[in-house]
């Protein structure tokens, strides 16, 4: 076919040198190369028994914060899902009843509160607009890879940290010592 | 006639007209907030000081200014007013004053409240106020009381601002609420344990601009910007009810009624008790299509209205669309529609 905009170039076959004709010094070349890989520094890391360090400012799994006394600081005044750009936060507010007081600080808390990590960017925005220090997007932990979909709807048994001391997250508000270790002893006698 | 200057827009209105109205008729960001007055409500007005500004000079024959601030919303014009409102640095030092001064002892559980997205309050204080408080001593609480199957009192959220007193008596055959005490100690309430039952008695929800008096079959439901406002309406068998409202949607259920509010949050035709509370089925309504939303307001978040600026050259829109297209008016885009 004629060109059409004059600009392709036409390739000339030249017949083959002798050095090109007798096929080895090509084949040491390639392998010369592929040995050379074999003594580099590798550029992947066995995951999951090894796993990369992560940045102070990774935005990780979420995590619902409890107070000092053990009580859940959420108080479901929507202001994340209200932030939230992908609209992956839903929740069902709920009035606490007598003898509740210990279990959630506010009159108002979340009866359910479900994150879609399917729909969740990691932005944080979550974070920033939370009055209450309630979440906070954990920088050692992530939505793990899943077979099912429905699995990725994380709700208040995934999220809210366990009221053990030992055991809270290392992002937001953290206890004393002191606060500590009256939470250890008011959780033993319950 | 008077011709006054506001904020440097000349504006006529009629004799009597209160300063506020007179704003109100140039319209936009120099109108000055209100927390207590209410047009449709006799009387109110004065208490809480938020719209007061700078008259610069009292008439034309007496061109002296006056040498307090105002409150616009119960000061008559007089011809050759001169009134400045947000082009004066005092008034708006004296707001954030004011905000401060409601703030004292209202209490920061806007995440626990209902009104909180709604709240002429919170608005007020997001605009004018700072962002820090002063106050270090114990805020007042009271005992709480039940003032009926209905309404929810919050005392400790009360601005005082006696718009609920002013609706009992004006709205209702009877009012049995009140304020309370004085001073620190004032108080809305019944006195003997008594609740508002008065089939126009809801109105109070509407008209409180905090979250002191809300809808207890609305508590805790949902929050304001997770839900849709639709405006419908239905023949109330009651004489004075209009049956013109505004319902609250989430999914299919309608959270709660309300009547309509105009711009300022004022409520202009009152509903009663039935069609409030009891009337939460869409079979029980006419549906006339979804109210509009400020869109500087926080429940225009996630609302997706149409931003058409050209209707015409979308093909099928359908009918109610056009009627809302035709009663506002495109929204700009790139801004707010102020």
């Amino acid at each position: 076919m004629q060109s059409l905009s004059k600009r392709a170039k036409v390739l000339e076959k030249k017949p083959m040198t002798l050095a090109e004709r007798a096929y080895l010094p090509a084949i040491f070349q390639g392998l010369s190369i592929t040995m050379r890989h074999f003594f580099m520094k590798k550029a992947t890391i066995r995951y999951p028994e090894e796993t990369r360090p992560f940045s102070p400012v990774f935005r990780g799994l979420h995590v619902l914060k409890r107070d000092e006394q053990g009580r859940e600081r959420c108080t479901a005044c929507g202001l994340c899902a209200v932030a939230c750009p992908a609209e992956a936060i839903t929740m069902v507010a709920g009035e606490r009843k007598k003898g509740e007081q210990n279990l959630y600080r506010e009159e108002k808390y979340a009866v359910s509160y479900e994150i879609n990590m399917l729909r969740c960017i990691f932005c944080g925005l979550c974070e920033e607009a939370c009055p209450k220090a309630a979440i906070y997007l954990q920088a050692d932990k992530m939505a793990p890879p899943r077979y099912e979909r429905d699995e990725f709807i994380y709700g208040k048994d995934r999220l809210v940290e366990p009221a053990d001391p030992d055991k809270r997250s290392k992002r937001g508000i953290q206890l004393t010592p002191e606060q500590a270790s009256s939470l250890k002893v008011q959780l033993q006698t319950a | 006639m008077a011709k006054i200057t506001f904020d440097g827009i000349e504006v006529e209105v009629p004799d009597g007209t209160t300063i506020l109205n007179a704003a109100r008729q140039i319209g936009g960001s120099v109108v000055p907030p209100a927390m207590c007055y209410y047009t449709p409500l006799k009387g109110s007005g004065g208490k809480c000081r938020a719209c007061l500004v700078k008259v610069a000079a009292g008439s034309a024959k007496d061109p002296r200014p006056m040498p307090k601030l105002v409150a616009s919303c119960i000061t008559p014009v007089q011809d050759g007013m001169v009134v400045e409102n947000t082009t004066n640095q005092q008034v708006l030092d004296v707001r954030k004053g004011i905000v401060e001064m409601l703030l004292i002892n209202h209490p920061l559980d806007c995440p626990v409240c209902d009104q909180a997205g709604e709240c002429d309050l919170q608005n007020f204080a997001f605009e004018h106020g700072v962002s820090t408080t002063r106050y270090e001593e114990e805020r007042r609480t009271f005992e709480k009381i039940d003032i009926g199957p209905y309404i929810q009192l919050h005392m400790t959220r009360c601005i005082l601002c006696y718009r609920c007193v002013y609706t009992a008596n004006q709205v209702t055959d009877n009012r049995v609420h009140g304020v309370l005490g004085r001073g620190d100690a004032a108080e809305i309430g019944t006195y003997i344990e008594n609740s508002l039952d008065n089939d126009f008695i809801g109105n109070v929800i509407d008209v409180c601009p905090v979250g002191a008096l809300t809808d207890k079959t609305w508590r805790f439901k949902s929050r304001v910007w997770f839900t849709k406002p639709v405006n419908a309406h239905r023949d109330c068998s009651h004489e004075k009810c209009s049956g013109k409202v505004t319902l609250w949607y989430k999914g299919k259920d309608v959270l709660r009624v309300t009547a309509r509010k105009d711009e300022y949050g004022e409520v202009k035709e009152w509903i009663c008790n039935e069609c409030r509370f009891e009337r939460k089925e869409t079979a029980d309504w006419i549906l006339e299509g979804p109210a509009h939303i400020d869109r500087s307001s926080v429940i225009s978040a996630n609302h997706y209205e149409l931003p058409v600026l050209n209707a015409q050259i979308i093909a099928d829109l359908p009918e109610s669309t056009v009627r809302e297209l035709e009663q506002n008016p495109p929204l700009k885009l790139g801004g707010f529609n102020g």
